[in-house]
């Protein structure tokens, strides 16, 4: 199985995506952000960083970079494409996800080992975990504050979009504590924290972010 | 632009000998100008003298410190030079690690712009550091950085604070640089110069090791990364002043702070960029270009190769209308590095450059012959011996003299302070101490870090030392701490210093690693106070006979004078960085206990009364006199080995160093740190107080299995190493339990611990 990362000048966290993959037995792909070419890759990834320095606002200018062209078609054909952190926030600018990303309440960057509780199992990047399991992984954002209208919130909530709440102190201000969405056919999944910075305790707080990893490669073998 | 700006060309200035040139307000001195015009036969151009002025700057010449420094080349033996694949002169020191790795670390202060602009002194101070690992051919790993603030309560801290520490974040984190350590501490003598002190590590195979040098005739010269503009020139626009009247109206040009303004997007990029270029083997030479922009990389580059070097300076991509030659070998704008590249090489540095969206200008080439010639439309406006302007500047042999005060301040000890002796008097006074700004827990500083990405951060604050994943196939590693007390300083330069070794020393041990190598940064008040400087002689021997006795070298430092407001200097703060190697870093060993079932905690190391300078005097007593603890590098020497011992066969579970508030801050941060309580029987024979916060050095605090205790007690023995068995690991009590002191629930002490900077800084 081949996983694309993709790489935006400006993003940081491709090095560890891409380790993520292999650590789940899978084959990580670079893709460059000017090359429109996925190079036959199964799902992709859209990492950390900021994307072009987002000087304008996260994510506003990823979304027009060739290759994201090539990932909306993708992910409409409905092959797995999950944003992590700034990848998150590129999805929600690209209009695959809902909502948007905002400044955190306490105004700080905050990087700290956050718990998360798994809402929804059914999604292409979920399914190895236990509903209501509670994972321990790394968040680390400055615009890490899920806001959407309200209608879109309780549309997510009732169509069991909410993938990731979490746990205890809201670390800032996510709106109903959300951490992570999932699109409507559960393919297309993003959040703020890191689980591919949750693949070993050696250099994370826990193992817990490589369920999604597996996850993924389940739901392409069973496609 | 309006006005019409005479080129000051050599012609020129051969013309008009006697025109007067503003030297003084450009900060030379009267026979640093004379020597200028000998050098050169003529007066200096307007461009040769910002050149000169710049580059013979303190900042950039050394000219108060070169005669000190020299000591720590000749304390350096050819054995400690061994691993040295280069020293102290290049960009940053280098060492070999082994399996073909290198790793280069150095630190930079950026003191006084941080104290102007808090948040861009502080970015441009990683961004800096950052350029200078990349200037070797490295690719950047971590950064770390040590901070001193004035009073945690002091209004300006208010200011400073939260400043420096978004914009080590706000560059860092958009830089992919994991941040894993470094210091923060508060003293009243900071509150007009705060220290801001940046370190970053980076590493290579050891064949790609890149040096400043511009060899080969006809080898190109290009500039790339940002464009050149008006930021960050300082002194330099006294030059400009004159020439442009009413230049606040004049078309594109205006004032701009002398603290330049980063952009770590660029410097991302230029990062991947260069790490392309070695990558692919199309740089001969490299220098970045930091305090005096372009005339720091020509002069550096030109004298280190060949010696020769011509530059059309018009050339120069700029951000701003109507820069005079002056300003822009001058400027000090952010994210630029100069390349020398073969001819046929070329064109594939370009394409890089142009894949990464990098602007990349070929300014000039290679020459033969001595001099660097500077020409501008046509007209020559530098023609130098670079050495002379790199590396020829004036050095200085200040006067030194010890304070006359020094006595009165040792004799003034703390034997007389009161101190608490009952259970209740050491429980409250545990209690504050853990909570007092210098020992409170840095969260609120750290958690503005990224200290994950790349994922290889193994360790990171609060553990005593960062350590990072080199080689994800054998897990080779490096460790790195930085310390230093100035208090201790304050009270004896050479001892203080050799602490600040010792403590960065051990702090490094007892992660695991295996320290190799040692950077600096020496901060320190004016040059011209004779005082000043005996207490900065004393530390540079203090610190090179220290190294000399642990055998490893001062690879590079960096020397920061006039930290003072008026009169008064800061507290001498020479910043000890200490690089260790570890094999595997799946051996490291953490601060936090709790780890394995049963745990036994050991105290190694002497303790004796030795509470002068200590946190428990500042905090309680505002008091500081008497004379430091006492230093014993072959002691630390022994626990060092002990400790690697220890991590290699599996022995300690947990470790933390002793050093600030002694074991009551030790014991707190491991139980806190592990979430898990512990049993602590202290020695009926010794002063309770005393073994809670003296601050002996060479004494650390492990936890060890049971199953190890007795394995690890007789190798301590055996090599002559003082241990006592302290207590043991409690999981089950959540309280750290101080027999016959008091129970002190985890939560009450986290409270303590943690509230501290929140409630002065949110």
């Amino acid at each position: 199985m081949k996983i694309g990362v993709i790489t935006f000048p400006g993003s940081l966290d491709d090095v560890d995506a891409a380790r993520a993959v292999r650590y789940a037995g899978a084959e990580p792909v670079a893709l460059w952000h000017a090359d429109q070419d996925l190079h036959e890759v199964h799902a992709v990834i859209v990492p950390g960083g900021f994307s072009y320095g987002d000087y304008l606002r996260c994510g506003a200018i990823a979304r027009f970079a060739p290759v994201m062209t090539s990932v909306l078609d993708a992910a409409r054909g409905g092959m797995p494409v999950l944003g992590i952190c700034n990848g998150f926030q590129i999805l929600c600018e690209a209009g695959l996800l809902p909502g948007a990303l905002v400044r955190n309440s306490r105004l700080h960057f905050v990087c700290r080992d956050q718990w998360l509780r798994v809402e929804n199992t059914h999604t292409a990047w979920s399914s190895r975990y236990e509903r209501s399991a509670e994972l321990l992984v790394p968040l680390k954002s400055g615009e890490g504050g899920y806001v959407a209208d309200r209608s879109i919130l309780d549309e997510l909530e009732g169509e069991g979009r909410v993938v990731f709440r979490y746990v205890g102190k809201n670390p800032n201000g996510s709106l109903r504590d959300i951490a992570g969405i999932s699109s409507p056919n559960g393919r297309v999944v993003g959040m703020m924290p890191h689980p591919e910075h949750a693949i070993d305790a050696l250099t994370g707080p826990t193992d817990d972010g490589l369920g999604m990893f597996y996850s993924v490669l389940d739901s392409l073998v069973a496609a | 632009m309006t006005s019409v700006h005479t080129i000051d060309s050599v012609q020129h200035a051969e013309s008009t000998p006697d025109l007067p040139q503003p030297y003084l307000e450009l900060g030379l001195a009267d026979d640093e100008y004379a020597r200028i015009r000998d050098i050169l036969g003529r007066r200096p151009t307007e461009a040769e003298l910002a050149m000169y002025s710049v580059m013979w700057s303190e900042h950039c010449s050394y000219k108060s410190s070169k005669a000190h420094l020299r000591y720590f080349g000749e304390t350096t033996t050819d054995e400690m030079r061994a691993k040295m694949l280069a020293g102290i002169g290049e960009n940053a020191g280098v060492v070999d690690i082994g399996d073909g790795w290198a790793v280069t670390f150095k630190a930079e202060s950026h003191n006084h712009p941080s104290y102007v602009e808090p948040y861009q002194g502080a970015a441009t101070g990683v961004g800096g550091i950052v350029r200078d690992i990349m200037a070797m051919g490295a690719r950047p790993l971590a950064v770390l950085d040590s901070l001193r603030f004035g009073p945690a309560d002091a209004p300006d801290t208010r200011r400073v604070l939260p400043g420096v520490v978004a914009g080590i974040g706000g560059y860092g984190n958009c830089l992919g640089l994991p941040n894993i350590g470094g210091e923060v501490v508060f003293g009243p003598t900071y509150v007009g110069n705060p220290l801001v002190n940046a370190l970053c590590v980076g590493a290579m195979r050891a064949e790609d090791l890149h040096l400043a040098h511009a060899t080969g005739a006809g080898n190109k010269v290009i500039l790339f990364g940002a464009r050149t503009g008006l930021d960050g020139i300082g002194g330099v626009s006294v030059l400009a002043s004159e020439t442009f009247s009413g230049d606040e109206s004049a078309g594109g040009r205006k004032k701009l702070p002398s603290v330049q303004v980063g952009d770590p997007f660029t410097e991302k990029v230029l990062i991947e960029c260069c790490l392309e270029l070695f990558g692919r083997g199309l740089v001969v030479g490299i220098q970045d270009l930091g305090g005096a922009g372009l005339s720091c990389a020509t002069s550096e580059l030109a004298s280190a190769g060949d010696g020769g070097m011509h530059v059309e300076l018009d050339r120069v991509p700029l951000r701003a209308n109507g820069m005079t030659p002056a300003e822009i070998l001058s400027s000090e704008s952010q994210e630029r590095m100069c390349a020398v590249v073969k001819p046929s090489d070329v064109d594939d540095f370009m394409a890089v450059c142009a894949k990464w969206d990098v602007t990349a200008t070929e300014i000039g080439e290679v020459t033969d012959g001595e001099r660097l010639v500077i020409n501008w439309h046509g007209e020559t406006v530098v023609d130098v011996p670079p050495r002379t302007v790199a590396h020829q500047g004036p050095v200085y042999q200040r006067p030194v003299a010890r304070p006359s005060t020094q006595d009165d301040l040792r004799a003034d000890t703390t034997q007389a302070l009161w101190r608490p002796s009952d259970a209740s008097d050491l429980e409250g006074t545990l209690v504050r101490m853990v909570a007092a700004p210098n020992l409170a827990s840095r969260r609120w500083v750290t958690e503005q870090y990224d200290r994950y990405v790349r994922g290889n951060t193994v360790l990171a604050q609060p553990a005593d030392t960062g350590m990072i994943r080199i080689d994800e196939e054998t897990g080779r590693g490096v460790a790195l701490a930085t310390d230093c007390n100035g208090r201790y300083c304050e009270l004896d330069p050479y001892v203080g210093a050799q602490l600040a070794l010792a403590e960065s020393y051990r702090n490094v041990a007892v992660s695991g690693a295996k320290p190799i190598a040692v950077t600096n940064c020496l901060n320190f008040g004016s040059p011209t106070d004779p005082g000043v400087m005996w207490q900065f002689s004393e530390a540079v021997r203090g610190l090179a006979d220290g190294c000399r006795e642990l055998g490893i070298p001062v690879t590079g430092g960096n020397v920061s004078f006039y930290n003072q407001t008026g009169d008064t200097a800061i507290l001498p703060t020479p910043v000890v960085g200490v690089l260790g190697v570890i094999d595997d870093v799946r051996r490291r060993i953490p601060i936090g206990i709790g780890a394995e079932a049963g745990e036994t905690l050991l105290l190694l190391g002497d303790t004796r009364d030795e509470l002068d300078g200590s946190e428990w005097a500042h905090v309680v007593h505002d008091h500081l006199g008497g004379r430091p603890p006492r230093v014993d590098l072959a002691r630390e020497k022994l626990l060092c080995e002990i400790m690697i011992a220890g991590s290699r066969d599996g022995m300690i579970s947990a470790a933390h160093d002793l050093s600030d508030g002694g074991l009551a801050q030790a014991l707190v941060e491991s139980c806190l740190i592990g979430q898990t309580g512990a049993r602590v029987i202290l020695d009926p024979d010794m002063d309770f107080f005393v073994q809670l916060f003296s601050e002996s050095a060479g004494r650390v605090l492990v936890a060890v299995p049971r199953t190890e205790e007795p394995r690890f007690t007789e190798m301590c023995t055996a090599r002559g190493l003082p241990w006592r068995k302290t207590g043991v690991v409690d999981p089950e009590s959540g309280a750290l339990d101080i027999q016959d002191v008091a129970s002190f629930p985890l939560d009450v002490l986290r409270t303590a611990w943690e509230g501290t900077l929140p409630a002065l800084f949110d």
